[in-house]
């Protein structure tokens, strides 16, 4: 078997990869459907219908999104310069740690400044968390994909920690939670009815904005060399370094902000529970969406979906919930498999 | 601190680290092999969740216990081969693979127990390995209990350690493997493939893997239980830097790291009334960090780790 | 035996013979298939159409290990060695069963001894490949292939990284080695050396066998036109007048004690001037170009451009200070395959106010006309300023860098290996555009391991060994042999390549 780059790669076929992907893991996905013995349609038509069928599903599985487009911007950041954060969950605990810090009472400004003081705290907060990381792979040459995994979970035993210990509210009856946000910090919802909150007019906005700075700005420039090709990149004048540590912020950053908003968006308060593995599911987002951070809304709205709509599924037609999850990971692979397919051709000679 | 020496001085704390170092061996030897051979396997963790879940279910559905430990083996080893058909196949990124395998291989485990055990509230046992006391040697104080009256999967364990590191420095295939890591066309230019190689590394490796997961729920433990793993495969990679690649620093660094474990669980009786029992469980996490930075300045990596082999391509 | 790349055929319907006992030799320019063919002679490739026999017996195609049991064994031009690993087991690697369950060290061990006696190639089995030179490593290689039984040993530019008296000393092997029967596949592009070694003279030209003749008698300018197909001939230097002081080295010194530390390097450069440094790969030549680039700050003495101090590490000042650089490898250093060519063409000064504004938001406009009129000044032939830079042929991405690195006419131009691995047609453009460089006024030095390249093309040239640069002598005060002694170090000491 021979692999062999394709000459060209039209637009068309690049932007299809994904969605075989998505294709191919709904067909894996239909073998424990069927094992399950429901019949695939009437599973896939659940699915789509808890996730998009009511105005209450669409602003659901929106809601659910939001930390998505969050953590998934956050690896595609990162990964864009071939720097392997893997940690987008502790991080997002990080930022929801800040916002918890701030938003419970320490500091009170009138919401549009208390709002953007909590996100920017939530975003240092995660930057600060993949300073560990980064500097030890800048300068120690440390694999960050073992460390900030690791991180991952000394973070949620701190979170553990402090809301069972000393951020514990009194108010929760025994239940391991801290105090709420107060009310200058939350984030109003959108619409009436339905969860949908001021995060993900944010996530858009960031979408957008790093959209703006890997195409069009200097740092995104630089960024995107030392991903390609570091020693290229070094010649070239570009301080790598430099650049891998400035990626880091700005990925761990994205993801810190996922937490204040959960925390100060969605649930108002900090828990254990505070994320079902958002970080991870980030990599899934940025995977299917390329590393393209506009492709990123998409791809986190459909994993969002998956989510939502298996809910429902399982409720309905009694399949465990974790196909969602079996999804996400089998979309991962797809999705590597079917961008290389694009690019690269088989030919069964050598 | 007396009180923590005192620990040190007791059979339980030294039988507990060598129940506790077992999973931890067999993943660091799987990990250790793979990367020898080249290829990165994050899939680790969920080839572990993996391990442990298909081992006691084979137990409980009716199984025999060698059973199912051959059953985790050969669900691992099944995980490794997707591994390396993503990795040394098709040369994708094994970073992004690892992490793949890892959440499809742990969701998966969830949904077939929620399949098989729709209603179990409380998590069903299964009858674990028993210990085996040698004879004479299980009498000798403190290394009686602590070496010679374990359960047979602790045992298999221990002689890994000497079974992969002979493999890997003293037979022909072991060379192969090596060489694999450091130059695969090297490998290829004497006539060996290099691809079979690194998968045959890679299917062993995670068989290896699963074996670990297998033995928490089958000798440590006696049930399933979500989350399990809880990060023992990262540790795993971590050693592994840890080892230098070295199957005896191996052995050495999975002891002092369940040592610290077995520790800390006698630690929080004495102390834990006023250090809370998180930072307890915090320890391997940031001990492995650890590991790393003091190791990471020498360290001789394989030089073909991450690198793929396309056969005949054009360089 | 034809071969296609996608559109390219590297290899159309070529036919040869090989005979016991002689030296076939493969002359081509780069690019001209030579090493492709011998890929598909020894397994690694597999060819779309024709077939390869034996002693009358087809060999199975596309495996290595049926080219190693039919006795045909390959010195490769990137040697196939794992550095970590010893001597002995790199060579014994695939020679004993794979499911045996123990090696036999001491029947390998003796049969190397026995082996490497025969052929005079003396080696430590023990020693790590990382401890041996270039010269060394390259035995080890032929060790590798005769271990193994070889009856056909195929050398793919082997001379390439070795002094010329290590090139002697090979050729004087390859002859122990005919007359014990075995035949040889000499691939170069260097024609006297071909003259000098070979019994045939195979001549490889586009993918095809242009012409396949006996050495004794072949002319070398009747080969030169076969190779390239016309006449080219490679440009030779004018004497101009030195001009000023440009560029003054003093001094400089690295730490370490390995092959690689520079050791009181001194030299200045002068207008309309080239000077080369000779020396094997692994000497010093790196961390020079490295320091000279900026991309390394760590030293001690001096370097001084048009009088000023030069800028420690930072290699857009130094390139805003007048200096053109063009790096060793164009892939892996010189650009970013996957971007486009504008964007590559700005990266050195991406934060001048041309391109961006505020060193902030590039201003793509700019850059891409400026991308266009490079493109059409240095002749290169591509799809536009917005096309793929992986998608060039190598001859066109060097001219993207002469373009990157000249336009701005630098007074001082660092030149490391700038016509490596081109054909004959853009190795003539390369260096006549050094040569204009040099006749505009430019300082320029010109890092090669060519002697031929660095004799015609030269002012001055200096050597490199273990570190330690010696004077720059006016070309042709020393003969190739001389220098061919000094990049051996002066007391013949075995040199140590980079780990």
């Amino acid at each position: 078997m021979i692999i062999e780059p394709r000459e060209s790669v039209s637009l068309l076929r690049a932007s299809l990869a994904p969605v075989w992907a998505i294709l191919a893991s709904l067909i894996i996905c239909a073998v424990l459907i069927a094992w399950a013995g429901a019949s695939i349609p009437t599973a896939y038509m659940l699915l789509f219908k808890g996730a998009f069928g009511s105005s209450f599903a669409i602003k659901e599985t929106l809601t659910r999104s939001i930390p998505l487009i969050f953590t998934g911007l956050a690896v595609s950041v990162a990964f864009r310069a071939k720097f392997y954060n893997i940690g987008a969950e502790g991080q997002l605990y990080a930022g929801a740690l800040a916002a918890t810090f701030f938003g419970t009472g320490l500091i009170t400004l009138p919401p549009y400044l208390m709002i953007p003081f909590l996100i920017l705290m939530g975003a240092l907060a995660g930057g600060a968390l993949l300073l560990v990381p980064v500097l030890l792979k800048t300068h120690l040459k440390v694999d960050e994909v073992v460390t900030t995994l690791l991180l991952n979970f000394i973070v949620l035993l701190v979170v553990s920690y402090l809301i069972e210990g000393p951020w514990k509210d009194p108010m929760s009856l025994g239940w391991p939670q801290a105090a709420s946000i107060i009310d200058e910090g939350v984030l109003p919802t959108l619409l009436a009815k339905g969860r949908l909150h001021f995060g993900f007019i944010v996530a858009i906005v960031m979408a957008l904005l790093v959209w703006l700075m890997m195409r069009y700005t200097v740092q995104g420039y630089e960024i995107r060399s030392v991903g390609y090709n570091a020693r290229a990149a070094e010649f070239s004048g570009i301080n790598v370094n430099k650049t891998v540590v400035m990626t880091a912020m700005i990925s761990g950053g994205l993801a810190g902000i996922a937490g204040v908003s959960e925390t100060a968006g969605l649930k108002g308060y900090l828990t254990l529970d505070l994320s079902p593995g958002f970080g991870y599911t980030g990599i899934a987002v940025a995977m299917l969406a390329q590393l393209n951070p506009l492709a990123v809304i998409p791809a986190a709205i459909f994993l969002s979906a998956v989510y939502v709509g298996s809910d429902a599924m399982s409720r309905a037609v009694n399949i465990p919930t974790y196909i969602a999850d079996v999804l996400v990971g089998v979309s991962v692979l797809a999705v590597l498999c079917s961008v290389m397919f694009s690019q690269y051709k088989v030919r069964w000679k050598a | 601190m007396s009180e923590l020496f005192d620990i040190l001085l007791t059979a339980g704390f030294w039988a507990a680290t060598i129940r506790i170092v077992s999973p931890l061996i067999f993943g660091t030897l799987g990990e250790l092999i793979c990367e020898r051979a080249g290829v990165l396997n994050l899939g680790i963790e969920g080839i572990m969740t993996v391990g442990a879940m298909s081992g006691w279910m084979w137990v409980y559905q009716g199984g025999g216990l060698w059973g199912g430990v051959l059953f985790a083996a050969f669900v691992g080893a099944t995980f490794g081969l997707l591994h390396a058909i993503f990795t040394v196949h098709l040369g994708l990124s094994q970073h992004v693979t690892g992490i793949g395998i890892t959440l499809f291989a742990s969701s998966l485990s969830y949904f077939v127990y929620r399949m098989l055990l729709p209603d179990a509230t409380t998590p069903p046992k299964i009858v674990p390995f028993q210990s085996i006391e040698i004879p004479w040697l299980s009498d000798l104080p403190i290394i009686g209990e602590a070496l010679f009256s374990q359960s047979a999967l602790t045992y298999l364990a221990l002689l890994t350690v000497p079974l992969v590191w002979y493999v890997l420095f003293r037979t022909p295939v072991g060379l192969a493997v090596r060489m694999s890591g450091e130059n695969p066309v090297a490998v290829e230019a004497q006539g060996i493939n290099v691809l079979a190689i690194r998968t045959g590394a890679v299917m062993v490796g995670s068989a290896l893997m699963a074996i670990g997961g297998a033995f928490i729920t089958m000798s440590w433990f006696d049930a399933f239980y979500f989350g399990m793993i809880n990060g023992r495969g990262w540790i795993c990679v971590a050693l592994v830097i840890f080892a230098s690649w070295q199957p005896g620093k191996a052995l050495l660094g999975a002891l002092l790291f369940a040592g610290l474990e077995a520790m800390q669980v006698r630690a929080q009786i004495s102390v834990g009334s006023f250090i809370p029992y998180q930072f307890f469980l915090m320890l391997p996490y940031v001990m492995s960090i650890v590991a790393m930075i003091i190791i990471a300045r020498k360290t001789k990596y394989p030089q073909a780790l991450l690198v793929p082999f396309r056969r005949g391509e054009r360089v | 035996m034809t071969k296609r790349f996608g559109t390219l055929t590297a290899n159309d319907a070529i036919s040869l013979t090989l005979q016991k006992g002689e030296v076939l030799a493969l002359l081509g320019e780069n690019g001209a298939g030579k090493t492709t063919l011998m890929n598909i002679l020894f397994g690694h490739y597999q060819a779309d159409e024709g077939s390869i026999l034996v002693d009358g017996e087809t060999l199975s195609p596309g495996s290595t290990q049926a080219a190693i049991e039919a006795g045909i064994g390959m010195v490769h031009q990137h040697f196939t060695l794992a550095d970590n690993l010893t001597v002995l087991e790199n060579i014994t690697l695939g020679t004993e069963s794979l499911w045996s369950w123990r090696q036999d060290q001491a029947a390998a061990r003796i049969k190397l001894k026995t082996m490497s006696e025969d052929y005079g190639l003396l080696v430590d089995p023990d020693a790590l490949i990382s401890s041996l030179t270039v010269g060394e490593r390259q035995r080890v290689e032929i060790l590798k292939a005769l271990y193994r039984d070889a009856r056909v040993l195929i050398l793919d530019e082997p001379t390439a990284v070795l002094t010329p008296q290590e090139s002697e000393r090979l050729f004087a092997t390859l002859k122990s080695v005919t007359d014990k029967g075995l035949a040889v596949i000499f691939i170069s592009h260097k024609l006297h050396e071909i003259l000098a070694v070979s019994n045939r003279i195979a001549v490889l030209r586009r993918g095809a066998i242009v012409s396949t003749l006996n050495t004794n008698g072949a002319k070398r300018e009747q080969l030169a036109e076969l190779m390239v197909g016309r006449v080219v001939t490679r440009p030779k230097i004018t004497p101009l007048p030195q001009g000023k002081p440009i560029i003054g080295i003093n001094n400089v010194t690295t730490k370490g004690s390995g092959a690689t530390a520079l050791r009181g390097i001194d030299l200045t450069l002068h207008a309309h001037e080239i000077v080369g440094i000779a020396g094997v790969a692994g000497n010093g030549q790196s961390t020079l170009a490295d320091i000279l680039s900026g991309i390394q700050s760590t030293f001690t003495g001096e370097i001084e451009l048009n009088g000023a101090p030069l800028t420690r590490g930072k290699p857009r000042a130094i390139v805003a200070a007048g200096v053109g650089r063009i790096p060793e490898d164009r892939h892996a250093r010189g650009m970013v395959g996957e971007m486009e060519i504008w964007e590559n063409l700005i990266s050195e000064d991406i934060r001048s106010p041309e391109i961006s504004r505020a060193g902030f938001l590039i201003s793509s406009k700019n850059a891409k006309v400026r991308a266009e009129r490079q493109i059409e000044e240095f002749d290169v032939r591509c799809k536009g300023p917005e096309a793929e830079t992986k998608l060039l042929s190598g001859g066109n991405m060097q001219k993207l860098i002469l373009a990157r690195a000249l336009s701005q006419n630098p007074s001082f131009i660092l030149a490391n290996q700038p016509v490596r691995g081109l054909d004959e047609g853009a190795i003539a453009y390369v260096q006549e555009q050094l040569l204009d460089a040099r006749k505009r006024g430019a300082a320029i030095l010109l890092i090669s391991e060519d002697l031929d390249e660095l004799m015609a093309l030269t002012d001055r040239i200096a050597v490199i060994s273990h570190g330690e640069l010696s004077s720059a002598l006016p070309t042709g005060d020393r003969s190739i042999a001389e220098i061919g002694l000094m990049m051996a170090g002066q007391q013949e000491q075995e040199r140590r390549p980079a780990a």
